[in-house]
């Protein structure tokens, strides 16, 4: 079992870029006009209630030990407070961590289905018309605007065909997955060109591999060596490909949410931007980096577990 | 990122003819043409982009407002040119700053190697754990919404793409026989690295600015249209579709064509990258 051996190991070397995440986002705090305790408070505060503030976020010290502090605020789940929500930052983007989440989930679930049927149907015969197809529509999907395929999809699904409704999130799970579902297809279409590339070229170069030829030349048929063997030994570099996927994913969900107003962390932020609530907008930047380094690490696991010739 | 579509054994040229891929030739008319409306656009169109003209708002397409108007009596058409001049501007500068920066900072780290490459890849490892989307977005916040915050948010985070695109090239480079050959008859350092290893070095840095400008131009227009970019009333793709999100069941015209407007300058973007990407064999 010593190969599983950096799942103890990793984290701490996790903890440099931990280190860096914080210090971007205390940065980002440091950088923005105006005195942070005012903003929080609102213009009417009191001096004494602003010194109080000032005291118990450290801001009355020494920058490096402002950093210190805010370390340490970060890891006791202390986020600050958010001016326009009157509650502390971490309980309001708890409130919104759910529907982020499963829009997340639903998106990756479609894309990597989407994925398959395309890059399956492309791989099997390199350079005909449905490789060529889906070649191009791959090189036209990045440059689709996810917000304004949203609204396409809007006018389309909801307006005329009234198979969806056009926002909100739902209460039950059938509920949830009829709200979403506009949604994740918005980002799951966002996110595909990039996985269909990766896999297709990965499946072209396997179907040629010594060891599939080897198979069609004992007489196993064609599916047989592509879905046995080929397929399986293609996954491996698309799935070390889902840590970048799920950060594309986080960014479409800012606009994806905005657009069909699900109450999530993505649609938050931007609300937050705009109300320069910006303890909310350190709390969700800060947040959604964590979830990139807890992918990425739950990836390397996935990589390790999947195929015995990786040691990390 | 993208793996390239030239999987497989190279065929040799058969003939010295330099052979553009049909992407690299349709992708560089379609920006041409962009171009072209660009610049010499408005001085066809025989409306205001911007002056409110409430007596016509909200006309479906018609001999005169050949795409429609919008809630402000403002010809679609008129303003979807004027905004070519704003959206082609976007992929310009905020590719220029972190492709030349990144790729100095690149090429010197990679060359040189030591502390400055280990703090080099240290921040590497930090602004890849961000959504790209999510750091641009929050520096903007705290700078201000518009143009200007944009291109220093883009620099900030994105040159690190560049520099890692060099670096890895550069790395392998130093090694090579003809830099070896080079600094053995006293080819000062600064001429190795700008004579012999850059040029070597810069081509996926190169095909990745085309990408890159697909990204910028999405995420540029996606600012205008969340109110954190181009402020109202310019007339910026996103920021029309943000006009007409309200109106999508009554006049669907006026957040449908600047969305056209985007996926097919981005998809000429895009076709450039991908030409290239062939051309230059770099499929990462």
């Amino acid at each position: 079992m010593d190969r599983f051996a950096f799942v103890l190991r990793r984290p701490l070397q996790l903890v440099p870029v931990l280190i860096g995440i914080s210090l971007v986002t205390f940065i980002l705090v440091q950088l923005m006009p105006g005195d942070p305790v005012r903003i929080m408070l609102g213009p009417r505060a009191s001096a004494d209630a602003i010194a109080a503030v000032r005291a118990r976020y450290g801001l009355d010290q020494p920058i490096l030990l402002q950093y210190g502090t805010y370390l340490l605020n970060v890891l006791r789940a202390d986020f600050g407070r958010s001016l326009a929500y009157r509650a502390p930052v971490i309980d309001v983007i708890l409130a919104r961590l759910l529907p982020t989440i499963c829009l997340l989930f639903y998106g990756l679930v479609m894309a990597v289905a989407f994925t398959i049927a395309l890059a399956v149907a492309a791989s099997r015969r390199p350079g005909s018309w449905i490789d060529q197809a889906v070649r191009l529509s791959c090189v036209a999907g990045v440059g689709l605007p996810s917000f304004w395929l949203g609204l396409m999809l809007i006018i389309l699904f909801s307006l005329r065909l009234k198979l969806f409704p056009v926002s909100g999130f739902g209460d039950s799970v059938t509920d949830v997955l009829w709200h979403l579902f506009l949604p994740a297809l918005t980002i799951a279409i966002a996110v595909t060109p990039i996985l269909t590339r990766n896999l297709r070229a990965t499946l072209v170069s396997q179907s040629a591999a010594d060891y599939a030829v080897a198979g069609r030349s004992k007489g196993l048929s064609e599916n047989y060596v592509f879905f046995r063997h080929v397929f399986p030994n293609s996954l491996l570099p698309t799935i070390s490909l889902l840590g970048i996927v799920v950060s594309f994913l986080i960014g479409g969900t800012v606009v994806v949410e905005t657009v069909f107003n699900v109450p999530g962390m993505g649609q938050l932020m931007v609300r937050a931007v705009l109300l320069r609530d910006y303890f909310i907008v350190q709390g969700v930047t800060l947040f959604f980096a964590i979830g990139v380094v807890l992918t990425s690490f739950v990836v390397d696991i996935v990589t390790v577990a999947l195929d015995p010739r990786v040691k990390l | 990122m993208s793996v390239g579509s030239d999987v497989g054994p190279r065929a040799a040229p058969a003939s010295w003819r330099l052979r553009l891929p049909a992407s690299l030739v349709a992708g560089t008319a379609i920006v041409a043409t962009w171009i072209l409306i660009a610049l010499f656009g408005p001085a066809f169109v025989g409306h205001d982009p911007i002056a409110v003209d409430l007596a016509h708002a909200l006309h479906p397409p018609s001999a005169e407002f050949p795409l429609g108007t919008d809630s402000f009596g403002r010809d679609v058409l008129t303003r979807l040119i004027y905004g070519a001049r704003i959206d082609l501007q976007m992929a310009f500068f905020g590719v220029a700053g972190p492709f030349v920066i990144g790729s100095s900072i690149g090429l010197l780290a990679g060359n040189f190697g030591g502390a400055a490459d280990t703090v080099l890849m240290r921040i590497v490892d930090v602004t890849v754990s961000f959504p790209y989307f999510v750091l641009v977005i929050a520096i903007v916040a705290v700078l201000e919404p518009g143009l200007t915050s944009y291109y220093i948010s883009l620099t900030l985070v994105n040159w690190v793409s560049y520099a890692r695109l060099v670096r890895s090239e550069v790395i392998v480079l130093r090694q090579a026989d003809f830099v070896l050959a080079a600094r053995t008859i006293g080819i000062g350092e600064i001429r190795v690295m700008s004579h012999h290893l850059l040029p070597n070095a810069i081509a996926p840095a190169v095909v990745f600015v085309f990408t890159d400008a697909v990204l910028t131009i999405v995420l540029g227009s996606s600012l205008g249209f969340l109110g954190l970019g181009v402020q109202p009333p310019q007339a910026e793709w996103g920021v029309m579709i943000a006009e007409g999100q309200l109106y999508l069941a009554t006049a669907w015209w006026i957040a449908v064509f600047p969305g056209i407007a985007i996926s097919f300058l981005a998809l000429g973007f895009s076709l450039v990258a991908d030409g290239l990407a062939k051309l230059l064999h770099t499929a990462p």
